[in-house]
């Protein structure tokens, strides 16, 4: 393996919450209104900004001004009193087209029905760094509320110079503004005709309290789930722009595979098809996905491979290449692990190995390219549209806002995809073709080249008094990640260490990032622990737990699937039907692809006093577990 | 360049000029532009493709489109009528029984085949007769609800 590949060491959660670069908001306020129709816009800062700062609270408009760089979110209320949220966030089924329009209405005072969203169009949206890490409901619905109530202030602040009052005495409700004092009613399409009123979020403003909320946390109806029901909602891999072609790729038969030659002829004599070969890249482009595939079947290519890791190498391969000395930032230590085993009446090891998993989503990895004059627009189903937009500009040489990238709300990603693969494919075969182009990744490309959650190693070492208190816990992550690694259980001596391993497959981040993993691993063991100490599991958790708010948790879960429930031979003949169910189900003669994974298993070893010989009992632990 | 196939989907007649052996869902998607119908895996595992032909459930990226001659086919753009939504997608907007929403097509026309084949079904005959339907976001509680819903509605006489 190379040095430069050694370096590429996984870190998917310093990777997916590093600091993004600020980007400059590159839309004219006149722009901004051109657009939108005239009305009152509110915009939100990003916390810290010196735009921020200098942001006096309190109307006002800024005529000479560009819009303040920076921006997080914006609100618009229209002439015809539309109220239109715009969000770089992407929906991906999560619902925020709903949540975000439920606490616009509920802070703005307005129909639930009245607000729009406007999603993911970098050349519309603000700068977002990408939807993940479940951040949309804790950042931006706070920050719409609080947009809501500038622009609510500021719909007040206009009625009271149209009837020169004092704004303090004045209603928002219903979309309208209301002076009791007088009966007078305004409604806000009525305050927003003929203004380009805009305003930066101020510092402070209070926002309506969760008790008093009327249509946010309650249920409304999906936004546009008609369309949904009824197959109108046009996904990515669903448009069709006029003239448009279909693309394929040749892929290369392994990982780190380069190009030796390449005999295009035949493919290139077919009709109506484009071929590009860039570099390693060869691609096809045609009037029917079947042409395009045929030409791409066409191509003659040889290909330089490198050797791979096979299943059953690999988890011996991560143990081997996991770097002896980790940071520091890595490794946490409290008191003497061999202490705490040395004076444990039970002790049990084990290892656990977590496979390479595929995100799966079930709208593939797709995109629809367009260049019209040296300009280009992209449509693809991405978590990160203003990080797509960035490599499409560096791939192609071209500024940030010659690229527009559209996310249409996308059949879900669980962390899939933050990458810009299939916009780059398009982007590159309709260039060459002078037709917008359209890439859908088939199943098959899914779990050959998408990126994956990364397999791991972890291995635990444990130690049990008599009366089943922790003496003593070490527990080893070999490349799968470091988030969660932490055991929330009392041991005053334990060590936890996460290793880094060099890449072996294409990896990235993943829905719960290594959490799972390591979850997976100390609960397993955890239960492991309390069958040797003969303790029922739950008893066995909150004997070792101190955190009263954990305890809650272990106990509102426990009640809330039954525990504990009499011991049954009901859980035992649901293990044995669920094997004899699995292996009757199972297709013959199944073709799977090479990346097929095993399920999370693990190995035990076993003794007390430490002077029994271990033992090593492999266990199906999905199985298992699905008997509790 | 073959004969012209006619096709009857949604109860539209309509030529398509494409190889036999292309598959169904392709001829719908691309030449007919009734993108409702997914693909998901092209291999007929996953149902997102799920068509109607002759009122049976298929996989229409495992069906060459000659072998829809002939024969009466439904997508999920043919369910509503005249404004007027199936009461299974009534019931799966009502029992919100959907995400990202990428399987909701397929699902909607396996429990249309079921509902039709067995008005009244168990929960079980439920999950058992959508098991080729994958909902990788996980909503299947609330498919079950919507198709049990949907079942009580169409026994109550509603079209």
């Amino acid at each position: 393996m190379s040095d430069s590949t050694n370096n590429l060491f996984l870190e998917p959660e310093r990777s997916e919450f590093r600091a993004a670069p600020i980007h400059h908001f590159e839309l004219a306020r006149r722009d901004f209104f051109k657009l939108l129709g005239a009305g009152i816009a509110v915009f939100a800062i990003a916390r810290n900004s010196s735009a921020m700062q200098e942001t006096a609270p309190g109307p006002r408009s800024f005529h000479s001004e560009e819009p303040p760089k920076e921006i997080t979110s914006w609100l618009h209320v229209g002439e015809d009193g539309t109220v239109t949220g715009f969000t770089g966030k992407v929906e991906i089924g999560q619902n925020i087209r709903t949540s975000l329009a439920q606490t616009i209405a509920d802070e703005l005072r307005v129909p639930f029905e009245s607000v729009r969203m406007v999603t993911a169009d970098t050349a519309l949206t603000p700068f977002d760094p990408g939807t993940f890490g479940s951040r949309t409901t804790p950042t931006m619905t706070p920050q719409f509320r609080r947009v809501a109530a500038a622009a609510r202030d500021l719909l007040i602040g206009v009625a009271a110079k149209e009837w020169n009052v004092a704004p303090e005495g004045l209603i928002a409700a219903d979309a309208k503004i209301s002076d009791p004092a007088s009966g007078r009613s305004l409604r806000y399409a009525e305050l927003a005709r003929g203004k380009t009123l805009a305003q930066n979020l101020p510092a402070e403003d209070p926002v309506t309290p969760a008790a008093q909320w009327k249509i946010a946390g309650k249920p409304v109806p999906k936004v546009d789930g008609r369309a949904f029901v009824t197959g109108r909602h046009q996904y990515t891999p669903d448009l069709r722009p006029a003239g448009m072609l279909y693309g394929k790729v040749l892929r290369p038969p392994s990982f780190g595979a380069t190009l030796l030659s390449c005999d295009d002829s035949a493919a290139k004599a077919m009709a109506g098809v484009a071929i590009v070969r860039d570099g390693d890249f060869i691609g096809a482009a045609a009037p029917t996905e079947r042409e395009a595939q045929n030409a791409v079947a066409a191509i003659r290519a040889q290909w330089k491979e490198v050797p791979q890791i096979s299943n059953k190498e690999l988890f011996a391969y991560l143990k081997e290449k996991a770097s002896s000395s980790s940071e520091a930032r890595h490794r946490n230590q409290k008191g003497s692990v061999n202490d705490g085993l040395a004076s444990a009446a039970h002790r049990l090891d084990a290892t656990y190995t977590v496979a390479y998993i595929a995100h799966a989503p079930l709208e593939p990895r797709a995109a629809v390219a367009e260049w019209t004059g040296g300009k280009l627009t992209v449509w693809t189903g991405t978590q990160r549209p203003f990080a797509v937009r960035d490599d499409l500009a560096a791939v192609f040489h071209i500024p940030e806002g010659s690229v527009r990238v559209i996310v249409p709300d996308t059949g879900s990603a669980y962390g899939g995809k933050h990458t810009s693969d299939a916009a780059l494919e398009a982007a590159r075969l309709s260039r060459a073709a002078g037709h917008p182009v359209k890439i859908v990744w088939t199943r098959e490309e899914e779990f050959t080249w998408a990126y994956f959650r990364p397999a791991g190693v972890i291995e635990v070492k444990s130690g049990l008094a008599a009366d089943g208190t922790l003496t003593a816990w070490e527990f080893h992550n070999y490349h799968s990640g470091s988030s969660g690694i932490e055991t929330p259980y009392d041991v005053s001596n334990q060590r936890t260490e996460y290793h880094p391993v060099p890449l072996v497959l294409r990896s990235g981040s993943y829905r719960g990032l290594a959490a799972t993993a390591n979850h997976f691993a100390r609960e397993t063991h955890m239960d492991a622990l309390a069958r040797a100490a003969k303790i029922d599991p739950l008893e066995f958790r909150r004997k070792n737990i101190s955190d009263a708010r954990l305890r809650s948790v272990l106990d509102a879960t426990a009640k809330s699937f039954g525990w504990p429930r009499k011991k049954s031979q009901e859980g035992r003949a649901s293990v044995s039907q669920l094997a004899s169910k699995r292996a009757a189900t199972l297709p013959p003669a199944q073709k799977w692809p090479s990346t097929a994974h095993p399920a999370p298993c693990a190995s035990f070893a076993w003794w007390k006093h430490s002077n029994v010989a271990p033992s090593s009992i492999p266990m199906d632990c999905a199985i298992r577990s699905s008997a509790r | 360049m073959p004969a012209p196939i006619e096709l009857e989907v949604n109860g539209k007649k309509c030529l398509v000029n494409y190889p036999p052996d292309t598959s169904l869902l392709t001829v719908l998607r691309d030449e007919l532009g009734l993108t409702g119908t997914k693909y998901g895996c092209g291999e007929g595992q996953c149902g997102a493709c799920t068509v109607l032909i002759g009122g049976a459930p298929r996989r229409s990226c495992q069906v060459p489109v000659s072998a829809g001659v002939g024969k009466s086919i439904t997508t999920i753009e043919g369910l509503e009528k005249e404004g007027l939504l199936h009461p299974v997608q009534q019931a799966f907007l009502e029992a919100d029984a959907f995400q990202c929403a990428f399987c909701t097509p397929g699902m909607i026309m396996s429990s249309v085949a079921l509902l039709h084949a067995k008005p009244n079904p168990t929960s079980s005959e439920i999950i058992q007769f959508l098991q080729g339907n994958i909902c990788r976001c996980g909503t299947h509680p609330r498919i079950i609800d919507a198709v049990r819903q949907a079942a009580k509605t169409m026994q109550g006489g509603r079209p």
